[in-house]
């Protein structure tokens, strides 16, 4: 599925031909098809996230705490789903529920067509957290052979997997490394290959690269958009910086607090899969973060 | 993508020896000597000047001084006794003598590492149970608790007299008294171990469904390994110390216990402080060598941990 070649710089790659699955998934990306292709079917693929009047609702000591209110929400094969909005709007605990690490007290939600539950327990997913979350007692290689331990993978594919997946996110030399000798970038990277060496068709992403540099970020987000591009994932990613939302997201969902509920969703696919960069300079991005800022402000993000 | 920063040079692995370390441990031992040496002199003073009134000399205080050193049976013997007790016994005699210092240090120390290992297997065990099942830890801390607060030389005949009635004689009660001392501060320093991982690591493995099994075996064990070391440690001590008093009252043919307890019958100091010497040594060994363990086991799994915060 993966891309076995050495991804080069974001721009190298955004130059190579893309492997078939994802084009297909880029197409179903881009609302109106290009008129010398054929139409995509008028079948909506089944989505692989669906929620319908989500809430969970904390017992607080003194007044019951809203962390989501009535969530609708669909997200279509393929797709790359940004979370943006301020502290306490939810969107770590929506991304968790899909998870199956929270449970909701309302509504409904499917993942690929069942519960989160029935999805985690047959490990439909990938989840990248806040922080690294490296086991510091094992070398890089352990920490993202890991799951396919668990998995029950045999050894020897496990090791070609480790392989290939430290390969693509350039951490090769670094598999016998214990992870208090890597920077944060690379300990990032790192959670990513032990997140993808399993292969899961949905990756759910909370904040990242949320404690790194903005070099470092910026270099991180144009990997991952390369991945994305690469592989045929759905990507779920909660940020709290707007540029990086609009930059990586084929659409923005904007939330906002008390009680966590969704105001807007931001289409950002018109910026085309191919995005150096310098993207973020053009009118287009720049109108795009204008409305996500608006978003933000209608939902009184900004009262906080 | 370009490789970023290179890995951090690895930091060695054991800081050189400070300068000066030999002169505060010098001091030390030596200070230790003169205390020692002063209170032999006190204490024997007036025994060594009876015995030279009944040898019909002269209780000079020069004479008086030199021989508070040289007591046959003193109050407290003087370090070179103790020093030429301890070398006698080890050295002395072939090490099967029933009056070698190393057969009887022997003997306890086997009583004290079959303890060790029960207490800590029981202890490691209970930890478990009760990190993984809250009625273990509603039904049985409270006994467990209670279990520390009876004086060990209370339980300790009881536990002879029982085992030996079922036909166990020997090695095993006196291990058994030594686990009763050890398991605690292992249940209790594991308990705290097998839940020291971080909610992330623990969220990390609800994402894959893993086991509980498997969640110890890759997760809670190496979390808890810091904490294990911290509390075998304290075990082996207790262990020792366990066992020692498990000797006292059996009437024990063998071991530092039947030593200390031969030569308070017959008025022994020398050998009684020997045995001591023998025991503090003998503890201090066991202490070092799990510390060698924790070394070689951390070190082998992630540098920092084997190498910060500890001593």
């Amino acid at each position: 599925m993966l891309a076995r070649r050495r991804i080069g710089t974001p721009r190298d790659l955004l130059g190579n031909d893309q492997p078939a699955m994802s084009r297909a998934a880029a197409l179903a990306l881009k609302p109106p098809p290009e008129p010398d292709r054929p139409a995509l079917p008028a079948v909506a693929p089944r989505p692989v996230v669906s929620a319908r009047g989500l809430c969970l609702t904390y017992e607080a000591a003194d007044a019951p705490v809203h962390a989501l209110a009535d969530v609708d929400l669909a997200v279509a094969p393929g797709e790359f789903v940004s979370f943006i909005g301020p502290s306490g709007c939810g969107k770590t605990t929506l991304l968790r529920c899909v998870a199956d690490l929270e449970r909701p007290t309302g509504g409904q939600l499917t993942v690929n067509g069942v519960s989160a539950e029935a999805a985690r327990l047959r490990r439909d997913y990938g989840f990248v957290f806040q922080a690294p979350a490296l086991y510091p007692w094992r070398t890089i290689e352990r920490n993202v052979a890991l799951p396919l331990e668990i998995f029950g993978v045999p050894r020897a594919e496990r090791r070609e997997r480790v392989a290939r997946y430290l390969d693509l996110v350039q951490l090769s030399g670094f598999a016998k490394k214990f992870p208090w000798q890597l920077s944060g970038g690379m300990q990032s990277r790192a959670s990513i290959a032990r997140a993808l060496c399993f292969d899961p068709k949905l990756l759910l992403m909370d904040e990242p690269f949320g404690a790194l540099d903005e070099i470092v970020r910026d270099h991180l987000n144009a990997q991952l958009l390369a991945l994305w591009r690469a592989t045929a994932k759905t990507v779920l990613f909660v940020t709290h910086s707007i540029p990086e939302a609009v930059y990586l997201s084929t659409r923005v969902v904007v939330m906002s607090p008390r009680p966590g509920r969704i105001v807007d969703i931001v289409d950002c696919a018109g910026l085309g899969p191919e995005r150096p960069l310098e993207i973020r300079e053009s009118p287009e991005f720049l109108r795009l973060c204008q409305r996500v800022r608006e978003g933000l402000r209608a939902g009184h993000a900004y009262d906080a | 993508m370009t490789p970023e920063a290179a890995p951090l040079p690895s930091v060695p692995r054991r800081r050189p020896a400070e300068p000066g370390w030999l002169l505060p441990v010098a001091s030390v031992v030596l200070a230790i000597l003169v205390a020692w040496t002063l209170a032999a002199l006190l204490a024997n003073w007036s025994g060594a000047a009876d015995a030279l009134v009944r040898a019909g000399e002269a209780p000079e205080a020069g004479r008086i001084a030199a021989a508070t050193m040289a007591l046959e049976r003193p109050v407290v013997p003087a370090p070179h006794q103790v020093i030429a007790e301890v070398w006698r016994g080890v050295f002395g005699f072939p090490i099967t003598s029933k009056r070698s210092l190393v057969y009887h240090a022997w003997v306890t120390l086997s009583a004290t590492m079959l303890g060790f290992a029960i207490g800590s297997v029981l202890g490691i065990a209970l930890a478990v149970a009760i990190v993984h099942l809250r009625s273990v830890e509603a039904s049985l801390m409270p006994w467990i608790v209670a279990s520390q607060t009876v004086p060990i030389l209370a339980v300790a005949p009881i536990v002879i007299v029982a085992l030996g009635a079922a036909g166990f004689t020997g090695l095993l009660p006196k291990a058994v008294i030594a686990a009763y001392l050890c398991f605690f501060p292992v249940t209790v320093g594991m308990v705290k171990g097998l839940s020291a991982p971080d909610a992330i690591h623990r969220d990390l493995m609800r994402t894959y469904s893993a086991s509980k099994p498997q969640i110890l075996a890759r997760l809670r064990w190496p979390a808890s390994l810091p904490y294990l070391f911290a509390s075998l440690k304290i075990a082996v001590a207790a262990n020792l110390v366990g066992t020692i008093v498990a000797e006292l009252p059996t009437g024990a043919q063998a071991g530092l216990g039947a030593r200390l307890l031969a030569g308070s019958y017959y008025g022994q100091t020398i050998q009684i402080w020997a045995a001591l010497v023998a025991a503090a040594v003998l503890s201090a060994l066991l202490v070092r060598a799990v510390g060698l363990a924790e070394t070689a086991t951390l070190r082998a799994s992630g540098g920092p941990l084997a190498t910060g915060g500890r001593r």
